[in-house]
């Protein structure tokens, strides 16, 4: 054992160090937390109160958005959209329709544009009164959580007044809109943003000249222009850093060249001025609705483009009628026997010998007109309100020639389940249509080899690249300024592991 | 058989001292109930308050207008299932939500509610309530060491370093007072609040009332120090891992803390449960205004500051923990030590010592 005593020398410095050796706590901070904004994690290592090393992880909220689009044709992958950032919705549906009508080339009608700029400027309020709120909260702000949700509530009503849906909207069509606006939708809308203005100053008393707001906020995070550009940075994150950069100015979509504003930009790159940004762009969008809503033209509010998209219901209404039940009849003079249709047929309706007329056993059929669609010779003829008659009825009904109607409406009918089933033909090719959201530069890239659905669809999430910036922002400041710097950015993480 | 074991003198004192044992502990009942009443509702007076500053309504579902809340949330706690992590150091932890709800009942003893209205009327008073109040900081700190998380240890760090900090401000910003009243006594500095021109002390010693105010809402851990306990940041702070009865232990002495501080302001700064002698003089109302009894004004303004605890808390964000160490040590601490120099040579020169 050993003793000490009093003749022993002292300690060095270098013993002490060695003896006391200190090390850092390594403090997981998510994915459960209130403050990481969903499922962030972010793994640091702490001296006492400061952050030596901060690492995030990303991925928790992963569902294969990417390769889920690449299994449904671009029709249906629309609605997928809405769970990418789905605090702005609408943005993300406009920002995948914009992309799929330029690699389509479709003209989208004007009245249909300067719809979606409106609804997408409401998206953007929506978003960042959420961002506000929750920013506020994090910094230890209250009350203008409440304030903001008075206002969010509000547009909320307007979506389900427009559309139905008051978070995943999928209100925007490849080739338009959805549906027409309503008088009482536009009269309320109106009255938001008379009112607007007004409740961004309520929330502005209670933040932009406070001073521990202030304290809290200034000289945090900073990030200088060079910088803020070589980490990828878009949207108002980079336009806190004295970047005038918007993809709204730059490289216009829908109605953005006819409507007139501003874009807000900060000189310092730090907290306050990335929220002084997107408090000056939510008075800017308020502006942009009005215009819109002003400006506003009459027209038609999807493309004519039939081969692209899907046309009002109406038009195929005697053929799918709901109450007309039909039945399809092989004309067995011309059936070559080739085999297709008994292959297509879910039901297993269709027999048949090889080179031989096939049949339909019309007790298993199910009206799914897969054959008729399938059928190289268009032999299959349908018969409407066909459904249990006998077969001699049937052969009888189907060689009396056909009413001119029912065959229009049959041809339509065939047009949409090919665009339904397979997607439509889509020329070759490649692109990148990047869209402004309130987060930043949402990207949508898509490799097409001519098939209905994407080869690849990749999407640009401005999230992500911002989340990957919060180590240079975070690293040497304190355990409270990691949250001032993940409210600042404004990332949401469904956007970001996709 | 017991004449001439115990004389007569020696059976007066022992029945002398057993009432006043035993009136004691009465009394110490009913300020118990009555301040854990003023707790269970200071609870919903701060809900509905913020509740209105924030356009929402507050509780409103049990009972009318929510009145039943308080015992409702109170019957919660009673019946969680009581936790304790696995990796907890259980004495300590089982002791810590004790300690701080402990100190923080405690200092109820010596603070007069009203003339006379006091458990234990001693001369260190002042003294005794800083010394609880630094000892519920114990509580706090054992609790995040024992619970074995990190977040509650960060909070507990967080709590002992501002407790400390404040304590010493708190404590000076109270320097005054003693000076201008000459005692620690609390009814005593009432008193002197009485004979005094202006009736409170908050005129001449603004300053000690500005500082003592800001230190207060340090000390209780309420917005915008509420750092301990930062939920965006350390989630709940020190008592994360508190669950049931333990963690609205905690909750409750947090709550009594915040009446013993507002009852410090309002007997060392507005004059306890007196009014000033110029209201009383003025011809009716003076009249109306002495009949009102003591309690009432003291209560009056103890639910002020208590008002203003929420105020505050439903306006501003929270510090951050180097700003609010440079605030308490940069500039309340010299701020409160020029105001001692200067009271005390005011009164020296008063005195007619200088």
């Amino acid at each position: 054992m050993e003793r000490i005593s009093s003749n022993q020398p002292p300690l060095s410095e270098a013993r002490i160090a060695a003896e006391l050796k200190t090390r850092e706590i390594t403090l997981n901070m998510g994915p459960q937390h209130p403050a990481t904004h969903g499922v962030l994690r972010l793994v640091l290592e702490l001296d006492g109160e400061t952050v030596v090393k901060c690492t995030p992880y990303v991925g928790y909220l992963h569902r294969g958005i990417e390769k889920l689009g690449e299994n449904l044709t671009y029709l249906a992958a629309l609605p997928l959209t809405d769970r990418l950032d789905y605090v702005s919705a609408m943005n993300n549906n406009i920002g995948y329709v914009n992309a799929v009508e330029r690699l389509f080339g479709i003209e989208v009608p004007e009245r249909a544009k300067f719809i979606r700029t409106m609804v997408a400027e409401m998206g953007r309020i929506s978003n960042h009164l959420l961002w506000l709120g929750t920013h506020a909260l994090d910094i230890g702000a209250i009350t203008p959580f409440l304030y903001v949700f008075r206002e969010r509530e509000w547009i909320m009503d307007l979506f389900e007044e427009l559309c139905g849906a008051r978070l995943t909207l999928s209100y925007p069509r490849i080739g338009g809109v959805r549906n027409d606006l309503s008088q009482k939708f536009i009269d309320s809308l109106y009255e938001f943003t008379e009112k607007f203005p007004s409740r961004v100053d309520e929330y502005e008393t209670l933040l932009t000249e406070n001073r521990i707001w202030l304290k809290r906020t200034k000289g945090i995070g900073v990030i200088s222009a060079e910088e803020a550009i070589n980490l990828g940075f878009s949207g108002p994150t980079l336009r806190g850093s004295n970047v005038k950069y918007d993809v709204r100015k730059h490289a216009p979509y829908d109605a953005y060249d006819k409507v007139e504003f501003e874009v807000p930009v900060g000189f310092n790159g730090d907290v306050f001025d990335r929220y002084m940004v997107r408090i000056k762009e939510m008075r800017q969008a308020n502006r942009i609705i009005r215009q819109c809503i002003e400006k506003l033209p009459k027209g038609p509010i999807m493309a004519d483009a039939p081969e692209f998209t899907l046309q009002p219901k109406d038009e195929m209404m005697p053929v799918t009628h709901p109450a007309i039940e039909h039945a399809f009849y092989i004309d067995e003079k011309v059936c070559k026997g080739c085999g297709m249709c008994l292959r297509a047929c879910p039901a297993k309706a269709i027999f048949g010998e090889k080179k031989q007329p096939h049949k339909i056993r019309q007790e298993l059929c199910v009206a799914c007109a897969t054959c008729y669609a399938t059928c190289p010779f268009k032999n299959i003829r349908i018969i409407p309100g066909g459904k249990g008659l006998s077969e001699e009825r049937l052969k009888e009904l189907a060689e009396s020639p056909i009413p001119e109607e029912i065959a229009k409406a049959a041809e339509h009918l065939v047009k949409q389940f090919t665009i339904i089933r397979r997607g439509p033909r889509v020329p070759e090719g490649e692109l990148y249509v990047a869209t402004e959201v309130p987060k930043g530069e949402l990207g949508f890239y898509f490799v097409s080899d001519g098939r209905g659905r994407p080869y690849r669809m990749r999407i640009r999430a401005p999230s992500y690249v911002h989340a990957m910036a919060l180590p240079r922002l975070c690293e040497g400041g304190l355990v409270a300024d990691i949250i001032s710097n993940i409210g600042s950015i404004d990332i949401v993480l469904g956007e970001c592991d996709r | 058989m017991l004449e001439g074991a115990i004389s007569q003198q020696v059976l007066d004192t022992l029945i002398k001292h057993g009432i006043t044992i035993g009136l004691t502990l009465l009394y110490i009942v009913i300020v118990i109930s009555i301040a854990l009443l003023h707790v269970a509702y200071a609870t919903y007076f701060e809900r509905k308050s913020i509740g209105h500053m924030q356009v929402r309504l507050g509780p409103i579902e049990v009972g009318p207008h929510g009145l039943l809340q308080p015992i409702a949330d109170g019957l919660k706690l009673l019946f969680k299932e009581d936790i304790v992590p696995e990796a907890a150091d259980k004495p300590v932890f089982w002791i810590a939500p004790l300690i701080f709800f402990i100190a923080a009942i405690t200092s109820l003893a010596v603070v007069p509610f009203s003339q006379g209205w006091v458990i234990a009327d001693i001369n260190i008073a002042l003294l005794f309530l800083f010394a609880m109040s630094s000892l519920g900081a114990y509580g706090i700190v054992i609790s995040g060491w024992s619970s074995n998380s990190k977040y509650a240890f960060l909070g507990g760090l967080r709590s002992a370093a501002q407790v400390i900090s404040y304590e010493i401000a708190m404590g000076l910003s109270l320097v005054g007072v003693m000076i201008m009243a000459g005692s620690l006594n609390l009814s005593e500095i009432v008193r002197a609040q009485q004979d005094y021109p202006l009736g409170i002390y908050a005129i001449p010693q603004i300053i000690g009332f500005v500082v003592f105010v800001i230190a207060m809402f340090a000390e209780t851990s309420r917005c915008p120090f509420d750092l301990p306990e930062a939920e965006s940041e350390l989630v709940a702070g020190y008592f994360v891992e508190y669950s049931g009865f333990r963690f609205a232990l905690f909750f409750l002495g947090e709550y009594v803390g915040m009446f013993v501080m507002s009852s410090i302001a309002t007997l060392c700064f507005l004059g306890g449960w007196t009014i000033p002698q110029y209201l009383l003089s003025i011809p009716v109302l003076g009249g109306v205004l002495s009949a009102v009894p003591g309690i009432v004004w003291f209560l009056l303004k103890v639910y002020f500051f208590m008002f203003l605890y929420f105020w505050v808390r439903a306006t501003v964000p929270r510090y951050r923990y180097d700003q609010l160490m440079a605030i308490g040590w940069k500039i309340l601490i010299p701020v409160a030590l020029a105001n001692i120099v200067i009271t005390g040579l005011i009164k020296l020169y008063a005195t007619g010592v200088i």
